[in-house]
């Protein structure tokens, strides 16, 4: 007992050496944290100790926590229902891996081009744009989705790749966090760079986004997140064009038996952006750091 | 004189130029798709005929004669005020317990804990196991085994559960960007304001946060709210993979499932661009509420 007092108390130990943190607080401290932890990571514990379960598992009371004889049974047969599908599986890993990677460069590009001049120049409009980028942030992209189904198939897009990157390659999400850490940026290193005869194009290039990398990094991150789990794009009809999460919610919605294979699908879906997230989260938070809304 | 004036000129050409690609798609799908709905929602537009003008009728339909609209508004308004507020609080105490902390791994580990469900659209599947209809769900058989209940609940087809499930799973996956904003904003207070601070009389932590911390970080939590506020009324997959759609007397609808209806199941997009339009108001409406608030909290 008097460890864990201990530790606790070693834990919440304070940093700055300021103000007194009273003991008593930090057991309300201690029991909060511990319930919003259990909140968060005991469903996805069911659900790794599920898509482990043979089927027979799924169904006894009361159902176990942990499977009794845990088997790889699930992600086998999404392996075995993979090679029965109508187009190669392979076609529905390369789509996804295509139009994430695509989507994502083509993101970075776009956006760090648009927000050097949004942070560090004067120009006309600024304030327009400004103004339209934090709105765009306020309202669900599902509000334009009616004309945007109208522009896509007017423009011949649909059932193409395009029809899956356009639309959200220019993330605005994105373009306001790289402005607000771009303006943090000092000026003078862009001036001397200047000096030395480098273009507009250069200095983006060489100075600002080297400085700029954990931002840019944190759009890497926020996109990917967003891609890999994009499954129902209303754009794109044909099989041979549909992507990974696409594919594996059309097998998992095939009854009972595939309930266990529902949960595999649930994990394979979530290793991807964990895996990427945990390397990076230290660059998220410094990237958010700059990410205050000015009013 | 003459040849800085010239530099200014080109050095605006340039801006434009660098921004033209974002400034082209962001036009294409994002601002004058948001006119145009504006414009559509005043037609009876169905994909085959030309539209027609018929001005205010598709909200006169919405408001006066569409029941399950106004159903749709009323679990949406519900369901915003109890998950925006909650979510937000949730995400600032954890974010502010988690600055408190000394140890850098554990402050990791809770960030990763927390913030996971929100990685993957597809992980809430399992709350379906959770609150599954009969003995061999998690909550049946746990209520049971102490004696709560005698018979399985059939919490995802009852009425009056369905919205409540929604915004327990809605609240596990609201720890999202919003949340690592918070975080961001709590360790950019500058350290010499707590020393200051403390010199001056203040004497816990709860002072500390109300006095100094929360104005400080402003600007963080006005982010933070509009992310998670647009992120709440985006998440349509909660409802219609866990209650189905429609739900049970439709106790789990929610006005984005009510426009994705009227725009994909049904045609009828001019009816559906009424409904964008009315989302849209009341979104903008939302935040710029919360960002007045906040604003306000901050001086």
């Amino acid at each position: 007992m008097s460890k864990i007092k201990n530790g606790v108390k070693r834990l919440f130990s304070n940093r700055t050496k300021t103000v007194n943190r009273s003991k008593s607080g930090n057991a309300v401290i201690f029991i909060f944290i511990g319930i919003i932890a259990a909140y968060s990571i005991i469903p996805l514990f069911l659900l790794v100790s599920n898509s482990l379960k043979p089927i027979s598992e799924l169904y006894i009371y009361p159902p176990k926590w942990v499977p009794i004889n845990p088997t790889l049974d699930n992600y086998k047969v999404l392996f075995s229902l993979m090679s029965s599908t109508w187009i190669p599986f392979s076609r529905y890993i390369f789509n996804t891996f295509f139009v994430t990677i695509a989507t994502t460069v083509l993101h970075i590009v776009i956006v760090s081009l648009a927000a050097y001049p949004m942070a560090k120049h004067t120009f006309r409009g600024k304030k327009l744009i400004n103004t339209l980028v934090m709105y765009s942030l306020m309202f669900v992209p599902a509000v334009t989705d009616v004309v945007n189904y109208m522009t896509i198939s007017k423009l011949n897009l649909i059932n193409t790749y395009a029809a899956m990157i356009l639309p959200n390659a220019y993330y605005t999400l994105g373009l306001f966090l790289l402005r607000n850490y771009m303006t943090t940026i000092p000026t003078s290193l862009i001036e001397a760079a200047k000096m030395d005869g480098c273009s507009e194009l250069g200095i983006l290039r060489k100075v600002i986004m080297p400085m700029a990398k954990p931002a840019w990094l944190t759009l890497v991150i926020l996109m990917i997140q967003n891609m890999w789990g994009q499954a129902n794009n209303t754009y794109v009809y044909a099989e041979k064009f549909k992507t990974l999460p696409a594919a594996l919610s059309q097998i998992t919605t095939g009854g009972l038996v595939r309930i266990g294979a529902g949960q595999a699908v649930g994990v394979i879906m979530l290793i991807v952006p964990a895996a990427v997230f945990i390397v990076n989260q230290k660059k998220m938070v410094e990237t958010m750091a700059s990410s205050g809304i000015k009013e | 004189m003459k040849k800085k004036k010239r530099f200014a000129l080109n050095q605006e050409s340039t801006s434009y130029l660098m921004m033209a690609p974002f400034l082209l798609l962001f036009s294409v799908f994002t601002v004058i798709p948001v006119f145009a709905t504006i414009l559509i929602s005043f037609t009876n537009y169905n994909v085959l005929e030309t539209p027609e003008f018929v001005g205010w009728q598709n909200y006169i339909n919405l408001f006066v004669h569409d029941d399950i609209f106004m159903k749709a508004m009323s679990n949406t308004l519900v369901y915003a005020v109890i998950t925006g507020p909650l979510g937000f609080i949730m995400a600032f105490i954890v974010a502010w317990i988690l600055n408190d902390m000394r140890s850098d791994f554990a402050r990791a580990l809770l960030t990763f804990i927390v913030y996971v469900p929100t990685l993957s659209g597809t992980a809430f599947i399992i709350w379906k196991l959770i609150f599954d209809g009969d003995v061999y769900g998690y909550a049946n058989s746990f209520l049971m085994s102490f004696g709560f209940v005698n018979e399985p609940v059939q919490w995802l087809t009852t009425e009056a559960y369905i919205l409540p499930i929604i915004i327990i799973v809605q609240l596990w996956m609201s720890m999202g960007t919003g949340f690592l904003a918070m975080r961001a904003g709590f360790s950019s207070v500058d350290r010499s304001l707590y020393e200051a601070a403390a010199v001056d009389g203040i004497k816990n932590r709860f002072q500390e946060l109300f006095y100094i911390t929360i104005p400080a970080m402003g600007p963080h939590l006005m982010t933070a709210a509009v992310l998670q506020i647009t992120s709440m009324f985006a998440n349509a997959a909660i409802s219609e993979n866990l209650v189905g759609s429609p739900s049970t007397n439709y106790a789990g609808h929610l006005i984005i499932q009510h426009l994705n209806d009227y725009s994909s199941v049904r045609f009828q997009r001019g009816y559906a661009s009424a409904i964008s339009v009315i989302l849209f108001v009341m979104m903008i409406a939302m935040n710029k509420l919360v960002l007045k608030a906040l604003d306000k909290v901050g001086r």
